[in-house]
């Protein structure tokens, strides 16, 4: 693994040696680019992004404190909530307004930061589901098995190399509600890959997740990056970040107050301030 | 005690009109609560929609009855439409709010005196509205054995609607079965989840809505021909929830569990009735404690407490999976 791996992790890097560390920073190549993005809960402000972009083919992560509005971020982003203000794109198009599931067509597929496993699904039903255009979904061909019969072989099998991949391919036939937490996590997102995405967001993919498991999701999502995909993921757990991230952006209450390399971003004042703002007593290297 | 009385009449109800009415409607619900997780509380109304479809459009408005069926059709797909397309986007109890006012809307409209014309007030409409229909019978004569009794008329209804029944459960069993039955059972799970996988959730919801509808506006043609006649009262929240009683009674989201539920439903209703009725007429019971009046009421009384029964040591009715229901707990 590490031999490809680096490739990649080189040639990700290498594409944000001229990127200013600066809030808001110009990308050479961004998948999303959000302006002026507002969102407020009555009197609370959640999310207030001034400009942000995200450069393709990377691993980016999107870290600050607990309320911080990573999550409202993600949801508006994905559709799953509407903003105040503002407006982004994907890959140049205005996506800002489009509702969750045309989001996910066009490419950007979310996980959940509380998990969503459908539970009393089996979890190569959970797997299958997500292909995309599928005959046998329409009302009329779905009666009609001879129509569908022969996709649904091939998304069966599709899902299967994953679910091995992710080492879930004993659980094939169980209910997803038998499955553990952290085993929930990797469904969710075998089951992401299942779109196809061009753009995985993760919603704290390590929460909740033993030490075991928590290598093996890291491993995953190196291997996003290598397919080609890009990541952008929320984490708490610096040690993580600073393992698999080529970029670290950073929010607190609502803005971003630092963008750059994970290095650069953990000796950045503002970060700093903005988690000792949040609890005095947490160091960046928590989680250790 | 007239015990061979008694089987036939209950072992007739098992399999007879009330049930098939009953399975229809149930098999609606199933297709909304069981598959998608709709709460849908206005089946009554889908019925009323198409009994009364058929009624007044053969008696009011002379159209030929096959036409009529399809205009009930039509008209519990533009309710399905009605109570689905403002509701479905919003959380689930705003459709089991509008769905429960708008079956009881239907009713009082019917039974209104302003439409006395058309939909025949709080008596209904009675006629011979199902003529093209029974002129199709082939039984000349009726079903009269020790353990079976119908009449001819019934005995049209009940076989042709229990082929109805099996049609219908075929194309229901097609349809969980499909990639498009995956998608409302993952609906009735987490809206989120499969949202955030690219699926038009709205869209499958209103589609859930229309079938279960339709299949139960068949139950109300079934209702409205066997007796040639439409009430508005017969179709209450009451039938609502009857219908609800069929399908947990054989178990939500099993394709076959309506049939189950309806026939061990109205066994139970008319056993239990005629029952009660021989041992007070044969004085068992003394007079003071049950009249004979009072039996209608009591037979639903000792039902319902036999169901509770069944809940409270089969949960998961009949054909239900014991394990899948725990997991609904969201261990
Ligand atoms: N639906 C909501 N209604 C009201 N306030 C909310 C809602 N969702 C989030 N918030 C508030 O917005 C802020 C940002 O929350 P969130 O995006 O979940 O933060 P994070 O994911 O960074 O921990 C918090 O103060 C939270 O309480
Ligand atoms: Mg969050």
């Amino acid at each position: 693994m590490p031999a490809p791996n680096s490739n990649f992790k080189e040639r990700a890097l290498a594409a944000f040696a001229t990127v200013a560390s600066t809030p808001g920073s110009k990308k050479p190549d961004p998948i999303i680019v959000a302006d002026k993005v507002t969102r407020r809960f009555g009197g609370l402000t959640a999310v207030n992004v001034d400009h942000v972009e995200i450069q393709r083919g990377s691993i980016t992560a999107l870290i600050g404190p607990n309320g911080a509005g990573k999550t409202t971020f993600f949801n508006l982003l994905t559709g799953f909530d509407s903003v105040d203000e503002g407006s982004w794109t994907l890959n140049g198009e205005v996506i800002s307004g489009t509702s969750p599931h045309k989001v996910a067509r066009k490419g950007m597929v979310r996980t959940f930061q509380l998990t969503k496993a459908l539970f009393r699904l089996s979890v190569i039903d959970n797997m299958r589901l997500a292909a995309t255009n599928q005959r046998g979904e329409s009302f009329i061909r779905g009666l009609f098995p001879f129509i569908w019969k022969k996709q649904e072989e091939a998304i069966t099998s599709q899902a299967e190399e994953l679910l091995t991949r992710f080492k879930l391919i004993d659980k094939r036939d169980d209910f997803a509600a038998a499955l553990s937490g952290g085993q929930r996590k990797l469904l969710e997102m075998a089951r992401a890959l299942m779109v196809k995405p061009e753009i995985v967001m993760l919603d704290e993919p390590m929460a909740g997740v033993n030490p075991a498991l928590k290598q093996s999701l890291l491993g995953h999502i190196k291997d996003l990056r290598e397919e080609g995909m890009t990541v952008l993921f929320v984490e708490h757990d610096m040690d993580m970040v600073r393992d698999i991230s080529d970029w670290v952006i950073v929010m607190a209450e609502g803005k971003i107050v630092a963008e750059g390399t994970p290095d650069s971003v953990m000796g950045n004042q503002a970060v700093i301030d903005a988690y000792l703002g949040a609890h005095h007593d947490v160091s960046l290297d928590e989680g250790r | 005690m007239d015990f061979l009385f008694i089987t036939q009449q209950s072992l007739s109800a098992a399999i007879g009109v009330n049930t098939i009415i009953f399975a229809l409607a149930a098999i609606g619900l199933n297709m909304h609560f069981g598959y998608t997780g709709l709460l849908n509380f206005g089946q009554a109304g889908f019925l009323a929609v198409g009994a009364y479809s058929v009624a007044v459009a053969v008696v009011s408005y002379n159209i030929s009855l096959w036409i009529a069926l399809l205009i009930g059709i039509g008209n519990s797909i533009i309710l399905a439409l009605l109570l689905g397309i403002p509701t479905l986007r919003l959380r689930a109890d705003y459709l089991a709010i509008v769905t429960i006012a708008a079956s009881e809307i239907i009713r009082q409209v019917a039974r209104s005196a302003t439409f006395n014309k058309t939909l025949g007030g709080s008596d209904g409409i009675t006629g011979k509205f199902g003529k093209e229909f029974f002129d199709l019978n082939p039984f000349t004569a009726g079903l009269d054995l020790p353990f079976l009794r119908f009449t001819p008329n019934d005995l049209w209804v009940v076989v042709v609607g229990w082929v109805l029944v099996a049609i219908i459960l075929l194309l229901m069993w097609l349809l969980v079965n499909s990639p498009w039955g995956r998608l409302l059972k993952a609906i009735r799970e987490d809206e989120d989840a499969v949202r955030s996988l690219g699926k038009n959730v709205y869209l499958y919801k209103i589609q859930s809505l229309i079938a279960g509808g339709v299949i139960g506006s068949i139950g109300g043609f079934v209702y409205a021909l066997s007796r040639q006649s439409v009430q508005p009262d017969n179709y209450g929240t009451a039938l609502t929830f009857f219908a609800y009683t069929v399908l947990i009674l054989g178990g939500a989201a099993r394709v076959m569990a309506p049939i189950a539920g309806a026939i061990i439903f109205w066994f139970l209703l008319v056993f239990v009735e005629q029952m009660l009725r021989q041992a007070v007429s044969a004085g068992y019971i003394p007079e003071w404690l049950i009249g004979v009046n009072q039996v209608g009421q009591i037979r639903f009384m000792l039902v319902g407490l036999g169901l509770m029964l069944l809940m409270i040591f089969r949960p998961q009715g009949i054909f239900g999976d014991r394990k899948e229901l725990a997991l609904d707990a969201r261990a």
